[in-house]
């Protein structure tokens, strides 16, 4: 068995052994978000940390998934199990037709133009009212069920959706371990050269963003089917910078890392509950501090800081 | 084997490359020389499908290639190399030669993502691939070293070795032996022959004369956009007309 499966073995445990310790209460609803902010910051990590390409509107991405599950089953009483897989063939189709332009632009530009899109598709939900009930949102979003059991409670839910996301891990994993995970990582360090052994830099872009799409919008699926509830305020741009920000303070290009940068952005306001209103600040103080101090995210800067550390002490005795 | 054949570059109102024609035999080594400013990167760009010419005709064994995109260029098994070389720096020596196999392999991303055995399968034979263009380049006990830690030299044989793995039949060189020092230089011969000598057809963009004198089978003179010269190397050591471009007229 290689190192990488036991890795992934040993990650899984301490996942599913999680609610043991918990035992229920309402630490296994903030869980429930760690898993649903696992999946979305793998999902804009395959983008940004593989591919190099940025996106401020995957927020719209995991608000589409959230919205259509919730409207096919409550509007038009669709079984949830069919809605889930049609929202991401929907969002990630839309991702790929917009990619093909969007994703030509480099940058600043392409911040710009996926900001954009982030944009219309939040006013889409606020606006389409008959649809999705507006900025009052949309109710009665039903759980998901399996026969006549239903993922009803906190760790019902848990468990659900931490099956996916250890799904998604697994599968990001395997991709980022193969031949298009290194023809991507190639795009990210030097375009032209990765075009110049034969890779279709563009067509692979794209790809990755309607895959990025389709993760985002299988988190919002499972979102809306867990909370039962939907609204706008949701899925906006701070959202999306919040999303940004788990990927950048985990580490760019590790899915590990996405899981501990959404893990600590998640718990972080539970901890800074009196500070509230000043989140946002934090979020962008930490953001400045991890770019600064560790470019390379919790997942890499950790590690070199007690390398560090420990070298530090072992140049003393050898002194 | 590859042609080309009128072709001009007019960037906005400066005229880079003006009719440019000739024609690079199978298995032959050429070398494009020509003085600064001669327009030799900007017809290797050309040629490569980085640029896309303002006029004229690229054709690789009979087909028209003018405008085509490096990477269907790749799968033309045409290839090339940078003079600032272009590596993958993230990753591994050997991760950058296995991008390398990239058009040699067709496991897609669905077949990726699930670890087919197919895709398994493939990727071991991508790996050997790779060590055996190590091998040859010469760096094989760099393989797991970072590419963007590799002193220069070394990273001109890591983009050689990566440009071979896509197994071309024709290979292009912008200046590889810049920034090497002469006993780098003097492997790098010894390596353009033995590339050469796997029936790989090879031109090169080169300044140091000493090395295209020695290794080329023919060589193409620019100078200011148009072509000066044609010929073996000593026809064109010979030429009045080259030295004079090179030395400075006397009038």
């Amino acid at each position: 068995m290689n190192r990488d499966l036991l890795k992934f073995l040993a990650f899984s445990v301490m996942i599913l052994a999680a609610p043991l310790y918990f035992k229920g209460g309402y630490m296994m609803n903030v869980l429930v978000f760690v898993g649903i902010h696992t999946m979305l910051a793998i999902g804009l990590n395959l983008l940004l940390g593989y591919a190099g390409q940025i996106s401020l509107g995957h927020a719209g991405f995991f608000g589409m998934g959230a919205y259509l599950s919730g409207i096919l089953t409550v509007n038009y009483t669709w079984n949830p199990w069919v809605a889930m897989p049609l929202a991401a063939l929907v969002v990630g189709g839309l991702a790929f037709l917009v990619g093909f332009p969007i994703l030509k632009l480099k940058g600043h530009y392409l911040a710009m133009a996926t900001l954009g899109l982030g944009i219309i598709i939040y006013i889409v939900f606020n606006e389409t009212i008959d649809l999705t009930g507006g900025p009052s949102g949309l109710s009665g979003i039903p759980n998901l069920s399996i026969g006549s059991f239903t993922f009803d409670s906190d760790v019902k839910n848990y468990y659900l959706i931490w099956a996916v996301t250890l799904g998604t891990i697994l599968v990001t994993l395997n991709l980022a371990n193969s031949r298009v995970g290194r023809a991507l990582r190639a795009v990210h360090d030097s375009e032209v050269a990765a075009r110049v052994v034969g890779v279709n830099a563009r067509l692979l872009k794209v790809q990755i963003f309607a895959l990025s799409a389709v993760i985002s919008s299988i988190a919002g699926s499972l979102y809306a089917h867990t909370m039962t509830f939907v609204s706008p305020a949701s899925f906006g741009f701070n959202f999306s910078v919040e999303l940004l920000t788990m990927v950048v303070i985990g580490g760019l290009g590790s899915i590990y890392g996405s899981f501990l940068g959404a893990a600590l952005l998640t718990l972080l306001p539970e901890f800074l509950r009196a500070a509230h209103d000043y989140d946002i600040i934090i979020y962008g103080g930490l953001l400045m501090v991890m770019v600064m101090f560790m470019p390379g995210g919790l997942v890499r800067g950790v590690p070199d800081l007690f390398r560090k550390l420990f070298r530090g002490r072992g140049g003393a005795d050898n002194a | 084997m590859l042609e080309v054949s009128g072709i001009t570059q007019i960037f906005g109102g400066v005229t880079a490359l003006e009719d440019v024609s000739f024609a690079i035999h199978k298995g032959e080594i050429t070398g494009v020389i020509g003085p600064n400013g001669a327009g030799k990167t900007t017809l290797f760009n050309i040629i490569s499908g980085i640029y896309v010419q303002t006029a004229g005709r690229v054709t690789l064994n009979g087909k028209d290639v003018s405008g085509l995109p490096p990477e269907r260029l790749a799968r033309l098994k045409m290839v090339r190399t940078f003079q600032n070389i272009e590596l993958f720096g993230g990753m591994t020596v050997l991760e950058n030669v296995m991008v390398g196999l990239h058009t040699r392999s067709s496991s897609g991303l669905l077949a990726c993502s699930l670890r087919m055995p197919w895709s398994r399968a493939e990727e071991t034979v991508i790996r050997q691939e790779a060590l055996k263009w190590l091998d040859f380049t010469g760096i094989s006990d760099l393989a797991d070293v970072v590419a963007a830690n590799l002193p220069f030299g070394k990273g001109r044989m890591l983009e050689i070795a990566r440009a071979l793995a896509v197994e071309p039949t024709i290979i292009l060189m912008d200046e590889p032996a810049a920034g090497l020092n002469s006993q780098e230089t003097l492997g790098l011969a010894r390596l353009i022959r033995q590339i050469r000598d796997l029936g790989i057809t090879v031109v090169l963009v080169e300044h140091d004369m000493e090395l295209v004198m020695d290794i080329c089978d023919r060589i193409v003179v620019l100078n200011l956009g148009r072509k000066l010269a044609e010929g073996t190397p000593r026809d064109i050591q010979d030429n009045p007309e080259v030295i004079a471009a090179y030395l400075g007229d006397d009038d």
